[in-house]
């Protein structure tokens, strides 16, 4: 029996979309809106179809599609879900047309919507396939769509920051095809079989001496640690953010950033176990200084936007932290902060773009006692900010604790460093937002319109989504851990690693919290 | 008396008339076209190159026949062990016929535009083809030469053909005397391989070394030389760092068509001609040559990439562009030198090249069909000024070309990434990591440059002036073949399997 390809068409739907806006005419704007809109609201509904006949329970790959592409090369397009993409693909599903739907970029919609399709595709196609080659064509395809829609539709110092983000991400991805390729390669010499660039085969049989693995597996991280971006290689992120518009922005710290944490798991841990385990102190420093760097640059912001870009960085710390820390807990809790953070940051991102539509301004300096004027306004931003900072009862709390929890046994000090970046976070968003929100409004600042209807169905599903799962994340977790499990399951068997027992079930706890 | 008697005994090698027919179809269109052409009143519109075209089609289709026949027996030898009929030699063929036909189509609006209408150009058109045809197939070091020289004095030619820009002939002159040089390196170099071997031919080169393993030492000296002078001659006509200063001058002088075939069929001609020399020629000699061919590589890339994000002048860039791109192609090179007495058989370097060649001279040719519409009536708008607004005016033409650049920058789901990926994947197989990686880092810097025509073409704000620019024409043979290119560009990138299976 032929199962229903629900994976190749969560591709295919928004690739198509992309195309016929493309082909509409330009005379026909609303046509072009309703197409863009029906195909990100299949491609949702798909998603959201995935993640509730997902089994939970089942650490295998679900909804396998599998077809022979390019033949002399082993290369075949197989995609597959498991619980750790499986809450991407849904954050990327639900993400797209809210964006589509509900953020204006004032000119040219025609071709706006159609790089969002696009992008849309190569977003769902990097977390769903599994196989190498697959894999890194839908990585680089994201790389088009994406600057042509900073450069296109972003801010003053556009074409600056667009250029710098393809030429920094394309850098990474030039040592990780020269790292696929190889893998592949020394995968069939070992095997003495045909070349294939299967995920599961290679990962599953090949055994790369210790030396060769690690330097495919650099080959590898370095691509994803740009794209994370960890700390050094995270200075095209604030441009890109700054001068991307805000449907870009959202859709950058929604699900692009995802691809980097995304890939260190699926393509470096789980590809090459016994190097990451070996690289770990690194990747745990750098993680670290990430959280601190982030904090600190964050603190010295005088741009809204800019100040929630650096707050990315600090937060992706947390989630390459979790990442390494390879425990359990502290892995569940990275795939669940992954979502968390793309929940919370999109939401800020959408927030502080509504700021500027009304202000035409994002310098902190001259925004003043919004509260008193737009009182809702406030409000939204207050439960965004809080999700975003941290505090229990939202889902940011459930991620981070988990990956503090989780990372306590196997990276003591490293934690310990890491947590006061919690403080910090509270610190920067806080007295952000007490300058912003709090005081007297002055004259620039008395005519702060107050939420529109529309703007408030926009933010709603996202509040919904961050109490949600901050007050009920048993669902969530209990989709992601078996994958975890098995994940680290494959670790131990590979390296000498072995994980320390868990002293108390976290996820009891955290159900209660 | 004495004469004839001589005449009488001197038995002429078997000629396989059928196998030569691709090289006789483009001779006698080349003829024909010149004789008849200049006899008769000027054809009407188009008829000079709907019949270039056809003749390169019938090229091909030849090309395909003889395919064929190597399928069913086996490669041979021609003309007395002078030249080869491999799938090498075919797949090279085929190449540089489909140059010609783009090349056709190209010029076609080119000429009337420009006020240049004549039939000379597509003869020379064919006469290179032929040129670059008899390099890629030959298996005798003078045969060779020979080729080279048909296609060099043509392209000079062609590059000064242009008679109403001062550019043009300033490029011919250039390319003339730079390339006058370099054949005269080649053929030293053939002079000293046959000083050390004792034979011009491929076959013989070989067995000489063979045959007396241990012949005196002494030769060694002229053999070595000999391929030094080999390879510079023939690193001067693939534009590999250092023997690049002639690419970018005359790229940009000479007409936009001529500088797409150059950069297409000359470099399809040149490596054909480098791979018979080094492999099939020189085999027992690639651990020597190998370091330098390495070297060449390491510098044509980085030197391509780097020297290309200063310019301003699309021509130019994409000159350097072309430079870099040989950097990829010699990557290959050096992959399929690897290996004690490489082959041109189950190589999989040679096939890489092979197939970058091929995607190569598609791209290029549609890449530099917007360029010549780009260039407007002067052909002298090829700043990136000139783009400006593309995308504005000729939304299609502007994606097309977007198309273009991608692949040319490598991305995936384009012909270009199909061609990287290969070559990578060669040098990857034989343990070359260091020139793969500084291949796949030289390609970000080139893509800055793709990035900045993309910029002039999408982003750009219009400046004041821009609305009196002459409107951009995309006349019907011209669009043809950029929709083809493109059409190409992605149906390789999509489903490239049925190219690499043909790939020899």
């Amino acid at each position: 029996m032929i199962e229903f390809p629900i994976l190749t068409l969560l591709v295919l739907v928004p690739a198509i979309g992309s195309l016929l806006v493309a082909l509409i005419s330009k005379r026909q704007p609303d046509l072009v809106k309703i197409t863009a809109l029906l195909t990100s609201v299949l491609t949702g509904a798909m998603a959201l179809w995935v993640l509730f006949a997902f089994k939970s329970g089942n650490a295998d790959f679900q909804f396998v599609s599998q077809h022979v592409w390019i033949k002399p090369w082993g290369i075949s397009w197989h995609l597959g879900v498991d619980g750790i993409s499986l809450f991407l693909v849904a954050l990327t599903g639900v993400l797209f047309p809210l964006v589509i739907v509900g953020i204006d970029p004032h000119h040219d919609h025609k071709r706006y919507l159609s790089w969002m399709l696009l992008l849309e595709a190569g977003v769902m196609g990097s977390f769903i396939s599994l196989d190498l080659f697959l894999f890194f064509v839908f990585f680089e395809i994201v790389l088009v769509p994406m600057y042509f829609i900073i450069g296109g539709w972003g801010y003053d110092n556009r074409v600056y920051a667009a250029t710098k983000f393809f030429l920094f991400t394309m850098v990474g991805s030039a040592f990780m095809l020269v790292g696929i390729i190889a893998t592949a390669v020394l995968a069939k010499a070992g095997e003495g079989g045909a070349v294939t660039f299967d995920l599961i085969k290679i990962a599953e049989n090949a055994d790369f001496a210790a030396s060769t693995g690690r330097w495919l597996f650099f080959a590898f991280a370095i691509a994803f640690a740009v794209k994370v971006p960890l700390f050094p290689l995270h200075t095209w992120l604030p441009d890109a953010h700054t001068q991307a518009p805000t449907g870009g922005s959202v859709i950058l710290a929604g699900v692009l950033l995802k691809m980097g944490t995304y890939g260190l798991l699926r393509f470096g841990v789980y590809l090459f176990p016994e190097a990451a385990v070996w690289a770990r102190p690194l990747f745990l420093t750098l993680a670290v200084i990430g959280i601190l760097w982030g904090a600190v640059a964050a603190t010295m912001q005088t741009d809204l936007k800019r100040l929630v870009a650096y707050s990315s960085v600090a937060h992706l710390g947390f989630i390459v932290l979790g990442t390494f820390a390879l425990t359990t807990t502290a892995l569940t809790g990275s795939v669940m902060q992954n979502v968390s953070h793309g929940v919370s940051t999109g939401a800020l991102f959408l927030m502080v773009g509504m700021i500027y539509e009304r202000r035409h301004t994002r310098e902190i300096s001259k925004l003043k006692g919004l509260q008193k004027v737009a009182p809702v306004f406030a409000a939204a931003f207050m439960v965004i900010m809080l999700s975003s900072i941290g505090v229990p009862g939202l889902n940011g709390f459930v991620g981070e604790f988990m990956i503090l929890i989780g990372s306590f046994p196997t990276a003591r000090w490293w934690v310990a460093v890491a947590a006061t970046g919690v403080i910090f976070a509270a610190l920067y968003l806080l007295w952000a937002y007490q300058r912003v929100f709090h005081g007297e409004p002055d004259d620039d600042n008395k005519s702060f319109p107050e939420l529109k209807w529309k703007e408030a169905s926009l933010l709603l599903p996202f509040i919904a989504i961050i109490v949600f799962t901050g007050v009920f994340p048993k669902p969530v977790l209990s989709r992601i851990e078996p994958s975890v499990d098995k994940l680290i399951e494959h670790v131990e068997q590979h390296s000498d690693y072995q994980q320390p027992e868990p002293s108390a079930p976290v996820v009891t706890e955290e159900g209660e919290g | 008396m004495g004469a004839l008697l001589a005449a009488d005994t001197l038995q002429g090698p078997k000629v396989d008339w059928f196998a030569l027919s691709p090289l006789l179809a483009l001779l006698a269109g080349a003829m024909v076209l010149l004789v008849v052409a200049s006899l008769t009143p000027p054809w009407p519109k188009r008829a000079y190159a709907l019949f270039t075209a056809a003749i390169a089609l019938a090229g091909v289709g030849l090309a395909i026949a003889l395919w064929f026949r190597v399928d069913d027996k086996g490669p041979v030898t021609l003309v007395g062990d002078a030249m080869h009929l491999d799938k090498l030699g075919l797949f090279l063929t085929i190449t540089i016929s489909i140059a010609v036909f783009f090349a056709a189509l190209i010029t076609d609006d080119y000429l009337r535009r420009e006020g240049l209408d004549g039939p000379e150009l597509y003869v020379l058109y064919m006469l290179t083809a032929l040129g670059g045809i008899v390099m890629a197939t030959a298996n005798d070091l003078v045969v060779l030469f020979l080729g080279l020289e048909i296609l060099s004095i043509s392209m000079y030619v062609m590059a000064a053909s242009h008679r109403k820009r001062i550019e043009s002939q300033e490029s011919g002159i250039k390319y003339f005397v730079l390339g006058g040089f370099s054949s005269a390196f080649f053929l030293y170099g053939v002079a000293l391989v046959y000083g050390g071997s004792g034979s011009t031919n491929f076959t013989k080169i070989v067995t000489a070394f063979t045959d007396n393993i241990d012949v005196d030492r002494g030769n060694e000296a002229l053999i070595l030389a000999g391929v030094a002078l080999l390879l510079v001659g023939l690193s001067f006509k693939v534009a590999a760092v250092p023997f690049h200063f002639w690419a970018p001058d005359v790229y940009q002088g000479a007409p936009t068509p001529v500088t797409a075939f150059m950069a297409s069929a000359g470099k399809a001609a040149a490596f054909g001609a480098m791979l018979r020399v080094l492999l099939q020629a020189l085999p027992q000699w690639a651990s020597d040559y190998r370091p330098a061919v390495w070297m060449i590589t390491l510098l044509t890339l980085v030197g391509g990439a780097v020297m290309a994000v200063v310019q301003t002048n699309v021509k130019r860039m994409l000159a350097f562009s072309s430079i870099s791109h040989a950097g990829f192609i010699l990557v290959g090179v050096e992959a399929a030198a690897h290996g004690g007495g490489p082959s041109l058989t189950d190589n999989v370097g040679v096939s890489s090249v092979l197939m970058y060649l091929l995607i190569y001279s598609v791209l290029v040719m549609g890449t530099f069909g917007v360029v010549t519409a780009v260039g407007r009536t002067g052909d002298a708008d090829t700043g990136l000024a000139g783009f400006r607004g593309l995308a504005k005016n000729k939304p299609v033409l502007a994606l097309g070309m977007t198309v273009l650049l991608l692949a040319q920058a490598g991305v995936p789901l384009t012909s270009g990434f199909v061609a990287k990926f290969g070559v990578i994947t060669a040098a990857v197989d034989v343990h070359s990591y260091a020139i793969a990686i500084i291949a796949m880092v030289s390609a970000v810097i080139a893509a800055f440059l793709y990035l900045r025509i993309m910029v002039s073409m999408w982003i750009a704000e219009p400046e004041a002036g821009d609305d009196t620019r002459e409107v951009v024409r995309v006349p019907l043979l011209l669009g043809v073949a950029i929709g083809l290119s493109v059409a190409f560009t992605l149906a390789v990138g999509f489903f490239p399997g049925w190219l690499i299976d043909i790939t020899p």
